[in-house]
């Protein structure tokens, strides 16, 4: 299958700004389905709300565009009633870690066999650019005219913390080891967390003087580097990239389907 | 490995936003933004076919066509 018969083409061109990264995670992830070889009936997207979330609209796949921040908890009942889908959802830093943060971190601890894509822009760009938990000590937001005092969360760390059992992070510069990741997140079986560092031109990018889409994808490449490098330990700011872990555990709408065994079974 | 030929590259100018990231990416420098900010090809035969115009491209208005690439999708059908 071509890349365009996963999408909806009569959605298109896209709502987003010209060079907003969730075009490139977008295209990453179409590549990934192809790569994958499944069918689009074994795939469902399930997003919330905010410009990352756009995306579930634009791949023709099964899709649910759901409330604010409460796409993992629709995720969860798709996937408890069937567990023979793959589930993604697509989502913002925002979305994922403020107002969805406790869905976040409950949905990784039950280790439910979901894939979490955090769009990581570090803005709310949709409503106009309001600071985000991602942004970070010392950024400027439409919210924080002189400076932002907001410490950011680490999504990874926090991913880990919360018991995720793939948690990788990437770039858009980085689009091969982007489909790579996707692909390594699907094929595991338990709650996985992939983070994309993407860029906000519009507002994060403006409002920080990071220059436009292609200063900003520069300097992904610029300031990331390989887990485990020899240039993080010469230089500890640089931002890790690839699979922090990977880990065997139950999981839990198998969990649950023994559940089920196990009270047709027995009296109690 | 048998070295990929460019046949063509398809540019879905409705699609473009200008935004100039396969422009500045691209190793070969192969693509130009044109007056009106859509990306044209203008050095075609210097493209290695690597696709990274393709991958990178958040609005999925470039595509490239190789040699390979169509034997490749005719074994398939």
């Amino acid at each position: 299958m071509a890349i365009k018969d996963w999408i909806r083409e009569r959605f298109f061109p896209h709502i987003w700004c010209p060079g907003c990264g969730h075009g490139m995670v977008l295209n990453a992830l179409l590549h990934t389905f192809e790569s994958l070889g499944i069918s689009k009936n074994e795939i469902v997207m399930v997003s919330g709300i905010g410009c990352s979330s756009r995306i579930s609209g634009y791949v023709d796949v099964h899709t649910l565009h759901t409330i604010h921040g409460r796409a993992l908890a629709f995720a969860t009942g798709v996937k408890m009633s069937r567990p023979d889908l793959n589930v993604i959802v697509p989502m913002g830093d925002g979305d994922a870690l403020a107002i969805g943060g406790n869905h976040f971190i409950h949905s990784a601890r039950r280790n439910i066999n979901i894939n979490a894509i955090v769009m990581n822009n570090r803005v709310y760009g949709m409503t106009g650019g309001q600071y985000s938990p991602l942004s970070g000590y010392g950024t400027l937001a439409t919210t924080a005219p002189f400076i932002n005092i907001d410490h950011a969360f680490d999504i990874s760390r926090l991913s880990m913390a919360a018991g995720a059992t793939f948690v990788a992070r990437t770039t858009t510069y980085h689009t091969k080891q982007m489909s790579e990741l996707f692909k390594e997140a699907i094929l595991h079986e338990g709650f996985s967390v992939v983070e994309v560092l993407t860029q906000c031109p519009t507002y994060f990018g403006r409002k920080n003087k990071a220059g436009n889409a292609v200063e900003m994808i520069k300097s992904f490449k610029n300031n990331t580097t390989q887990i485990g490098s020899k240039a993080k330990e010469q230089n500890p700011d640089l931002i890790e990239r690839g699979i922090f872990l990977q880990k065997d555990l139950p999981e839990y709408s198998r969990e649950y389907d023994k559940v089920i065994e196990r009270a047709k079974t027995k009296k109690r | 490995m048998a070295k990929a030929k460019l046949k063509q590259h398809h540019i879905n100018r409705a699609w473009c936003k200008g935004c100039s990231i396969c422009v500045e990416f691209c190793p070969r420098k192969v693509l130009e933004l044109d007056k009106k900010d859509k990306v044209v090809s203008i050095r075609p035969t210097d493209c290695i076919c690597c696709r990274l115009c393709e991958l990178r491209c958040p609005d999925l208005a470039i595509e490239v066509e190789s040699e390979k690439a169509k034997e490749e999708s005719s074994e398939l059908t």
